[in-house]
């Protein structure tokens, strides 16, 4: 069985995003990029899976520009077995996205697929749900637990509430929260290995799919700031401004 | 133009998330109508009716809506989309869940989370854990939104004159099979909903120690939130963590007991009216977002916190 892991290339996690000054986005020049901390879930799962016997091999695939080469040696120096890149300068939208992959999937025949919740620089948390509906698969997202026998999956969700399960059959797409697992480092060795791992490319045309944005993006601002405050010296001074000048309790 | 909101509801109580939704979907212009998709959910269908705004309940009560599974969710919803302009429904996780499966089928982009409407085709939606506002447009035929609830008012109940239509159910996708669910029980209110929040993080140390904050949270009415750490490390469950990639809230009040202020935790809170930090730490960047901050020992502080509130008349 093979296992497909879509990875996405994003702002690092630790970094504060800026607006570009003409208001048209973010400014990602010069700025850390990283592997969206959910796909390392993704691929640490799939890896599991493949040393649980479960899968055969594991495809990180990527889609962006070409610097997303380096997101996919990520996970191959984690230890994902090749990778695909589909080149695409310019803005991506989940639902392009959606499609690039159902095109893939329809070419690799992977019986599992396994993205994260969200992204964290759109945080738009909808590829694997379109993906599923695109495909006709089940979905089982925000997973915390998974276990995989036969053609038999089992799942945990957390939900608003707390957690649900959930059974599906193969082939299925998985969304990662959190709490699924720990994400492994490369090794030294693995990252020398990974630079000999394949990664085949494709474009957008090669899939026949039009990834041109459906949302046009007037413009983006900073959120308005939060006044400065104040620091209160004991718990009694810090009750009686939240009773007389905050008036919140 | 014509909004149709998909009601969250446990087949008896419809979620007050869904009242946040119908007042973003006010905003969209046009008649509005209620799905209600449910099992046994009549009671539900009489609860939506009484929204104010609301025209039409749409009700499809079916096994297959028993418990929102996306799968047959979002087969009725492609079905019923097409007398609308707008679909709608909460950014909680149902919403998350459902309604892009529902989006792809109809070929559209949806739009995630949003916090204002600025007209029928135009909307602010917070990216990059709420360190940038997007102004999206959109110009597919039928619009799939979630809502952001902390950004709009609930609706108003009781007054509402809606009439209540049986739609025919869409059969099950027989793709998933619920199992069952594990939900966290309290007596305390919901976290998106409380109007003031206490949350406590790593500093806590454990989960023995989270008493500390539930019994101030307990004369304040408030509800018990974490940081992920906080959830991670098992002193909470998973449904406390607020955040960029938790629950998103805006009480009146939010005190963050023992959390440093990562960008992640404060993507979901810094939108509160009036926030509190109380961390042994003066460096801590929680203090930069914070109204009123205090540089001290949590073990010490909160419970000093709980007898003076106790001292000056508040809770039992
Ligand atoms: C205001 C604004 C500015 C933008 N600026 C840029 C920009 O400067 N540069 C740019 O490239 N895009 C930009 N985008 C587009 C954005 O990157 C897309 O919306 C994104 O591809 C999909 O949204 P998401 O990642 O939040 O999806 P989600 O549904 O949150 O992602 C979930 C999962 O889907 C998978 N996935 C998503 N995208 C990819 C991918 N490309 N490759 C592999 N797996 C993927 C991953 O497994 C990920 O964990 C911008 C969008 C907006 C609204
Ligand atoms: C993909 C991703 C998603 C994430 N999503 C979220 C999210 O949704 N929500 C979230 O919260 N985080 C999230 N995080 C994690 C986030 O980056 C931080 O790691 C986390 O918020 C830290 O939690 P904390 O503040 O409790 O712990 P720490 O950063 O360890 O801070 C503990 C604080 O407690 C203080 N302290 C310790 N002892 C005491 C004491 N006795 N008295 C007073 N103060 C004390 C310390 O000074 C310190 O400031 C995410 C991270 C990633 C990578």
């Amino acid at each position: 069985m093979k296992v497909l892991v879509p990875v996405k290339r994003v702002i690092d996690y630790n970094v504060k995003a800026r607006v570009k000054a003409d208001q048209t986005g973010i400014e990602l020049a010069n700025v850390k990029m990283s592997m969206n901390p959910f796909d390392e879930i993704s691929v640490e799962e799939a890896l599991r899976l493949r040393e649980a016997g479960i899968a055969e091999e594991v495809v990180a695939v990527s889609i962006g520009e070409q610097k997303c080469q380096e997101t996919i040696r990520t996970a191959l120096a984690m230890g994902a077995d090749r990778g695909i890149h589909v080149l695409h300068d310019g803005e991506t939208e989940p639902l392009a996205v959606a499609k690039i992959l159902r095109a893939l999937a329809e070419k690799e025949e992977p019986k599992v697929i396994i993205l994260g919740k969200q992204a964290i620089d759109d945080d738009c948390n909808q590829t694997g749900q379109m993906l599923a509906a695109l495909l006709g698969w089940g979905q089982a997202t925000f997973i915390s637990r998974l276990e995989i026998s036969g053609d038999a999956v089992s799942a945990t969700r957390e939900v608003d509430g707390g957690l649900q399960n959930i059974e599906l059959a193969l082939p299925v797409i998985l969304t990662t929260d959190l709490r699924l697992n720990e994400p492994r480092y490369a090794s030294l060795p693995n990252i020398m290995k990974a630079k000999r791992k394949p990664i085949d490319q494709y474009t957008p045309e090669d899939l026949e799919v039009d990834p041109s944005p459906r949302l046009r993006v007037l413009q983006v601002v900073e959120p308005p700031g939060r006044e400065a405050g104040v620091k209160v010296e004991t718990v009694a001074e810090l009750v009686d401004k939240l009773r007389n000048d905050a008036k919140v309790i | 133009m014509a909004v149709l909101i998909v009601a969250e509801h446990d087949n008896s109580e419809l979620k007050p998330a869904t009242l946040h939704a119908v007042t973003a979907g006010l905003a969209m212009g046009g008649g509005l109508d209620l799905l209600v998709a449910g099992h046994d959910c009549a009671g539900v269908a009489e609860q939506a009716a009484a929204v104010a705004g609301v025209g039409t309940v749409k009700v499809a009560d079916a096994p297959e809506y028993a418990n929102g599974l996306a799968e047959n969710m979002a087969r009725l919803l492609v079905q019923v989309a097409a007398d609308y302009t707008h679909v709608v429904a909460p950014a909680t996780t149902f919403g998350k869940d459902v309604m892009p499966r529902a989006a792809a089928l109809l070929d559209t982009q949806q739009v995630s989370d949003i916090s204002e409407v600025v007209d029928a085709d135009t909307f602010v939606r917070p990216i990059y854990a709420g360190n940038a506002l997007a102004t999206v447009q959109s110009s597919d035929a039928v619009k799939l939104i979630t809502v952001r609830t902390t950004a709009f008012e609930a609706a108003e109940t009781g007054s509402g004159t809606g009439t209540v239509a049986a739609l025919g159910a869409t059969g099950d996708a027989g793709l998933s099979r619920y199992v069952g669910s594990e939900l966290s029980s309290s007596e305390r209110p919901e976290l998106t909903s409380a109007r003031v929040v206490i949350s406590g993080g790593r500093g806590m140390q454990s989960g023995e120690n989270f008493p500390l904050i539930e019994a101030v949270a307990d004369r304040l009415g408030a509800a018990v939130g974490a940081s992920r750490a906080a959830v991670d490390a098992g002193y909470v469950p998973n449904d406390y963590q607020v955040g960029q990639t938790g629950k998103v809230v805006a009480p009146e009040l939010y005190i963050a007991v023992g959390i440093s202020g990562a960008i992640q935790h404060l993507a979901g809170m810094k939108d509160s009216k009036v926030i509190v930090a109380i961390n042994k730490d003066e460096e801590a960047p929680i203090f930069q977002v914070a109204d009123y901050g205090l540089v001290a020992d949590l073990f010490k502080a909160v419970p000093e916190l709980e007898e003076e509130l106790e001292r000056q008349g508040y809770g039992t």
